[in-house]
């Protein structure tokens, strides 16, 4: 049986070139297994080999993608493999975004079949698991003896062309695939027995988990309106025209802080909407509509509010992941804390 | 972010948005149901005074919400 000929992606680190200090090196290739390489091709059939090694710091990869994304695929290409496994990153980020980088550049442009593995939160794998097979590792280095056997086997399985079954089965992050299967019981008798099997305080297995959110406890009313100073915050993506800080129509990499005084009234002329995630047209044509600027101030004037404070803070909200969220919300309430804001009004969309 | 930000600034914090459920799920306490995603507090279909009016509305039912105790998860429902 012909050889199968395997890549193998390691960032400076696992490639055993160094640590930070190391992470601006630039994509370069050597042959046969590097460090965690030589663990893995231990688990892979005899007949597959790993040719060839490629490393890249991380540092370098996450400031240069589309670059390095080149040059590694050229080097990779150079080793005319036919099948490409990176990592595993578990939860390092930067190397976690290269290896799914490096899957997808290669899976597009060779096409073979790729495969990485990272942990669940690594930020690598909310960019690229709709892309790429990425196995589901623990978050740090210390379970690479799990890993490596899990990747093996996930790897083998794809280059031998066989039918996937599901995430959950194979053991890779959820992509979001729905696949239509024949069940041997209809869906109401499955969805009766769950429901009789909960009822009765028994095990049961969801068909469909649903992410988990927590709670915030409810803080107190605002006692006097007259008196209170409230923010607005929003996740529609209104922007001042032009949208001077660049803010991403999906998946905002950031948030803005946007000075009111004196204005009044949101106009086409002078504000827009950066949201990419609904239609666009009323926004753009008043921005009050997603950002009530002109009752907010007409009630001020009323003294009906105590004031509109001065600067409001805008995201764009499609895409944009729970943690990022979080993290902008959380650098938005620090300076609404400083500010002592009494009330805050979210908008979205 | 409503709620990280219910957390950080230790202020009320009311979610004026279209899409309810999804507020629910993931967990604000106070919801202000708003009109349409593309113009939550707006419609295009109404005169620009008529618009104001309703914009007005669901903006003082933000109000009452942010004036309003509550122990769990409430939609303002409008009045």
């Amino acid at each position: 049986m012909a050889e199968i000929r395997v890549v193998h992606y390691l960032n400076q680190f696992f490639g055993q070139i160094g640590g930070e200090e190391k992470a601006d090196i630039t994509p370069f290739s050597q042959e046969g297994p590097v460090g965690p390489g030589t663990a893995l091709q231990k688990e892979l059939a005899s007949d597959i080999k790993i040719v060839g090694t490629v490393i890249c710091g991380d540092t370098y990869f996450n400031e240069n993608i589309e670059a390095a994304a080149d040059k590694i695929t050229s080097l990779v290409a150079g080793f005319k493999p036919d099948l490409l496994i990176a990592g595993p990153a578990f939860n390092a980020g930067r190397y976690g975004m290269a290896c799914g980088a490096v899957c997808k550049a290669v899976q597009e442009k060779l096409n073979i079949p790729v495969v990485t593995g990272m942990y669940e939160e690594n930020p690598g794998a909310d960019m690229y698991k709709k892309d790429v097979y990425i196995v589901k590792t623990g978050n740090s280095a210390a379970q690479m003896r799990k890993a490596i056997p899990a990747l093996a086997k996930l790897a083998m399985r794809l280059v031998r062309g066989e039918a996937l079954g599901s995430s959950a089965e194979e053991g890779y992050l959820a992509r979001g695939v729905r696949k239509n299967v024949f069940h041997k019981q209809r869906g109401s008798a499955r969805a009766v027995e769950m429901l009789l099997q909960k009822i009765k305080g028994e095990t049961f297995a969801t068909e469909y988990p649903m992410p988990v959110f927590d709670r915030v406890s409810p803080r107190p009313a605002i006692k006097d309106l007259s008196k209170a100073k409230l923010a607005l915050v929003t996740s529609g993506g209104i922007v001042p025209k032009g949208n001077p800080d660049h803010i991403e129509s999906s998946s905002a990499s950031k948030f803005g802080r946007y000075d009111i005084t004196g204005v009044n009234d949101l106009t086409k002329e002078t504000y827009e909407t950066a949201h990419g995630g609904y239609d666009p047209i009323y926004a753009n044509e008043d921005a009050d509509r997603v950002l009530p600027v002109d009752v907010l101030r007409q009630l001020e004037k009323e003294k009906a509010i105590g004031s509109l404070h001065n600067f409001y803070y805008a995201t764009v909200g499609n895409g944009t992941s729970i943690a990022n969220a979080k993290k902008y919300a959380h650098a938005i309430g620090e300076e609404l804390k400083k500010e002592k804001v009494a009330g805050i009004i979210l908008t979205s969309t | 972010m409503v709620k990280e930000l219910e957390d950080v600034v230790d202020v009320p914090v009311v979610h004026i948005c279209t899409v309810v459920p999804i507020s629910l799920t993931v967990g604000a306490n106070r919801i202000d149901p708003a009109v349409a995603i593309p113009h939550p507090l707006g419609n295009p279909k109404l005169s620009p005074d008529e618009e104001f009016a309703l914009r007005r509305h669901i903006v003082e039912n933000a109000l009452r919400a942010l004036t309003t105790d509550v122990s769990e998860q409430t939609v303002f429902e409008m009045p």
